[in-house]
């Protein structure tokens, strides 16, 4: 944990450090790229609302638990794990919530838990990204991004389940 | 897609909360969209600004390609269409900072490669198949460790929270390659090497 807190305040001391070693005007060419952030960040502002937007409704439904409710036949470990699945790539507020359901029912040592856990850690909000990176060029057409992103997260989710019921069980 | 797929999520949520009768909570949630954005956008913005304060000195001072050196050689094969070095090099960074699960430095990493590629791209609508491998290796991303899922599961009282880092790592490393794969042989059957 303490290694985790040290890498960004030693990645700034590097690269002030060896800006000014190499005798660089550094002030300025940190506030020449905070100019350049601020023009990237009025582009991504409206694609950002946007997702905000989508997602908000999407989670205040309460669909999600509609979702795990419906699939009461499946074994537990199977039936919470799901939902999170599907909601992983969209959201990655709403999957840690799931997650968070999920170990305080079960425990973060249980067999959902750990599936629950590298899923979490495995994958990453890919319908997002891909909404933020794409509008950001201003891409309209973005071809078969989403459905290769999507199957790589299928691939995740399935090797999660396989490899902790291998090691973890 | 995207179209579809955010149109769907918006439907799907208020037609739900109509059927079941939580129509109340989906317009406090409209209504609160602002203040939710803004808050949102008050951490990541500032964040995403002082990163690009800090990228652009290690840019023009020479740190970035030189860091970014070794990897650009393994990520070469991937993108071989790609002629522009600083592409590269903001494609390294970005994958360097995710493994290290530094999020918010490698979002303006990111935009700045899909800057570069747009440069290349030939029609500025259509996403070029050089982005689609960017994204593929982004979005299956190569964690090293998931440190908010280990603080979730130090909260809950693991007796061994880290346990899932193993895991975490092969599931990513299994979803990359399947990813990349798939891209691969797309971009093989469009003759788009």
């Amino acid at each position: 944990m303490i290694i985790n807190q040290l890498i960004i305040p030693l990645l700034v001391v590097i690269i002030i450090g060896f800006g000014l070693l190499k005798g660089h005007d550094i002030y300025n060419l940190f506030i020449e790229g905070c100019k350049d952030g601020i023009n990237i960040a009025i582009k991504i502002i409206p694609p950002y609302f946007a997702m905000i937007f989508a997602i908000n409704i999407f989670n205040g439904s309460g669909i999600i638990n509609c979702i795990i409710n419906q699939l009461a036949f499946l074994p537990k470990s199977i039936r919470l794990v799901i939902p999170m699945a599907l909601i992983r790539p969209i959201s990655g507020t709403a999957s840690l919530a799931v997650l968070n359901q999920i170990l305080s029912y079960y425990g973060p040592d249980s067999l959902v838990g750990n599936i629950a856990s590298t899923i979490q850690g495995c994958t990453d909000t890919t319908f997002y990204v891909l909404a933020l990176y794409f509008s950001s060029v201003r891409i309209k057409k973005t071809r078969y991004a989403l459905a290769v992103g999507l199957l790589a997260d299928l691939a995740g989710v399935i090797t999660a389940i396989i490899v902790v019921y291998l090691f973890l069980n | 897609m995207v179209n579809i797929l955010w149109s769907l999520l918006i439907i799907i949520g208020i037609v739900y909360s109509f059927v079941s009768g939580q129509i109340t909570n989906i317009n406090d949630y409209i209504l609160k969209i602002g203040s939710s954005t803004l808050e949102l956008l008050m951490i990541t913005i500032p964040l995403l600004i002082m990163w690009m304060g800090l990228l652009n000195i290690a840019d023009k001072t020479g740190l970035l390609a030189m860091l970014s050196k070794k990897i650009r050689i393994i990520l070469k094969p991937l993108f071989p269409k790609i002629k522009n070095n600083k592409a590269l090099d903001y494609i390294a960074s970005n994958v360097i900072a995710n493994m290290f699960g530094l999020g918010s430095a490698a979002t303006p990493f990111g935009l700045k490669a899909m800057e570069e590629l747009q440069k290349e791209n030939n029609n500025k609508e259509i996403a070029s198949s050089s982005m689609i491998t960017f994204l593929v290796l982004n979005t299956s991303g190569v964690t090293i460790i998931p440190t908010t899922v280990i603080s979730l599961r130090m909260m809950y009282g693991s007796i061994n929270p880290s346990q899932i880092i193993i895991t975490s790592l092969i599931a990513t490393i299994i979803a990359s390659t399947i990813g990349l794969l798939i891209d691969y042989v797309i971009r093989r059957i469009n003759n788009d090497n």
